[in-house]
């Protein structure tokens, strides 16, 4: 068992360790979609609708620019390290995802603390179930990150991919407007767009009454998290084929 | 501790390495010598489990690369040519987890740390940042964390990289101290004639095939004597010149002619004697192992 958990956990806090020692990041992350979050909220007059999408969208952009250290790991060399040592593939994948998927998850916690502003009295029980459900998002953002790293060799190409793939998923994900207000095929992509569960089951967390054609909080949890489980089946797969092109 | 049997790697329709065989013994350092291209990285790549042979097979400490790798890994100490090293984290910091990898843990790792550092002269530094390192500390880093583990079998890729010759000296004498102490096999790729005279055998590799093996000291006997570089005006002429009237051959090579002659010294006599003014300079030495590859491959190192 030390085989599998020790590298987990070695890979995991390697990554906590040096993002504390460039602090700078955490307010990149949180600073934007807070400032996002404040206009567009403050604009329409309602900052708890827009809440939940502005807090996956920190979680989104953290936990997916994380898995950028996959590449920089992969440049540096220090992924060499990793795949001629014993340790197993899956605990390297799992300590990498793991490590981002902190980082994410502690930066959708601080945008969290901005709750009271938005009306929302969950209790205590809502927060922690928004805690969890945060959690759960980050990891499959971290994974679907891991995932498309591990075929990327610059971090510019893997920027570009990320802005065209996440950000329109993003948007037609219930966090600009609701499921109810879409029309036709826009509802039909809302509906097939996993963000779009991810977005629902937090929202839930803070409202106890699911909003009229959006789909039940079990329903999201499970969406969410076959996804995060099927993307890190991949990047285990991934990580375990041999190719000549992953030790370049 | 390390066979190769009729390797090859092919990278697509690019043949890197070409049937190659050879036979590393224990507590043996084993070099392989070859230009930058010829083959020497995908060698090491072959041997660290990283690439698998198109065909022919390689086993390191007894276990087929290919097909236990899970054998060969905690087996072998891998030191890279490129940086391997976390530049955020400390040398300790980078050391502890590349233990963590090898699944030691606790007062063992402590142990190991604490042998590695002193060994490498890295006890002052070991809570330094990686990056705030200068090159030939940053190789120490590196040697330290392939022993971490104390494996059997240390392979390094062209170890000398970046070091300065002092640095160098350095790095000799303590491989040659993990040999007398430890009984460490160690299998290293240079393309540097000082490092290959160090080796108690040496592989010479080109264009993917491995064209000689042999201990520096045997390659150079098959020379044999000495080699005589002439500078003439007209090489080509001269060299058949040699061969019509003194009965020797010469390889012409950049505006100069080299023979290999039992002996140098009166060849040397002869030739001045046979073309008088002729002849702008001559330079004798004793076979070094650049000789060795320029007379297996035609081309230089």
């Amino acid at each position: 068992m030390t085989g599998f958990w020790l590298p987990v956990a070695t890979l995991w806090w390697r990554d906590l360790l040096r993002f504390w020692r460039e602090k700078a990041r955490v307010l990149g992350y949180v600073g934007s979609p807070l400032l996002f979050w404040l206009l567009i909220g403050s604009g329409f007059g309602n900052l708890a609708f827009f809440f939940p999408g502005a807090l996956v969208l920190t979680v989104m952009f953290s936990a997916v620019f994380s898995t950028m250290s996959l590449i920089e790991d992969r440049r540096e060399g220090f992924l060499l390290s990793m795949l001629v040592s014993p340790a197993p593939r899956s605990s390297m994948v799992l300590g990498k995802i793991l490590g981002s998927t902190t980082l994410a998850w502690i930066q959708g916690a601080i945008f969290l603390c901005f709750l009271p502003a938005t009306g929302y009295a969950p209790g205590a029980a809502g927060v922690l179930q928004a805690v969890a459900v945060i959690f759960l998002i980050a990891f499959l953002f971290t994974a679907l990150g891991f995932a498309i790293a591990w075929q990327m060799d610059s971090t510019q190409g893997f920027h570009a991919i990320m802005n065209l793939a996440l950000f329109p998923l993003w948007l037609v994900s219930g966090s600009l407007f609701p499921m109810a207000s879409a029309h036709g095929w826009v509802r039909w992509l809302m509906r097939l767009n996993p963000v779009t569960y991810a977005v629902s089951a937090l929202r839930q967390s803070f409202e106890r009454q699911a909003a009229a054609a959006t789909p039940a909080f079990s329903t999201s949890l499970i969406v969410t998290a076959c996804c995060a489980a099927a993307l890190f089946a991949a990047s285990t797969a991934f990580a375990v084929r041999k190719s000549a092109r992953s030790f370049a | 501790m390390v066979s190769v049997e009729s390797l090859v790697l092919k990278y697509g329709a690019r043949t890197a390495l070409d049937r190659v065989s050879f036979e590393v013994r224990e507590r043996e350092i084993f070099g392989v010598l070859g230009p930058n291209g010829g083959g020497k990285s995908t060698l090491f790549k072959v041997l660290s489990t990283m690439l698998e042979p198109t065909a022919g097979w390689a086993r390191v400490a007894g276990f087929d690369v290919e097909r236990q790798a899970a054998g060969v890994r905690p087996r072998i100490g891998v030191v890279f040519q490129s940086q391997s090293l976390d530049r955020k984290l400390t040398v300790e910091e980078n050391l502890r987890a590349q233990g963590h990898l090898y699944g030691l843990r606790g007062a063992a790792l402590a142990d190991r740390m604490e042998e590695v550092v002193g060994r490498l002269g890295l006890a002052d530094r070991r809570k330094e940042l990686v990056e705030a390192l200068s090159g030939g500390l940053r190789r120490r880093v590196e040697i330290a964390k392939g022993l971490l583990h104390r494996p059997a079998v240390l392979l390094m890729d062209e170890p000398s990289t970046g070091l300065d010759p002092g640095a160098r000296r350095e790095l000799w004498r303590y491989i040659d101290e993990l040999r007398r102490t430890q009984g460490i096999t160690v299998l290293l790729t240079t393309h540097l004639l000082d490092e290959a005279d160090r080796c108690d055998r040496l592989a010479l590799l080109h264009e993917g095939r491995l064209v000689a093996a042999g201990s520096p000291a045997e390659l150079k006997a098959r020379i044999g004597g000495d080699v005589v570089v002439l500078e003439v005006a007209d090489p080509a002429e001269m060299q058949q010149k040699l061969e019509a009237r003194l009965g020797v051959r010469a390889a012409a090579r950049n505006g100069s002619l080299r023979v290999e002659i039992g002996n140098g010294h009166r060849f040397i006599t002869e030739v001045v004697e046979a073309f008088p003014g002729a002849i702008q300079s001559v330079a004798l030495h004793k076979p070094t192992l650049e000789d060795v590859f320029l007379d297996e491959t035609g081309a230089a190192l």
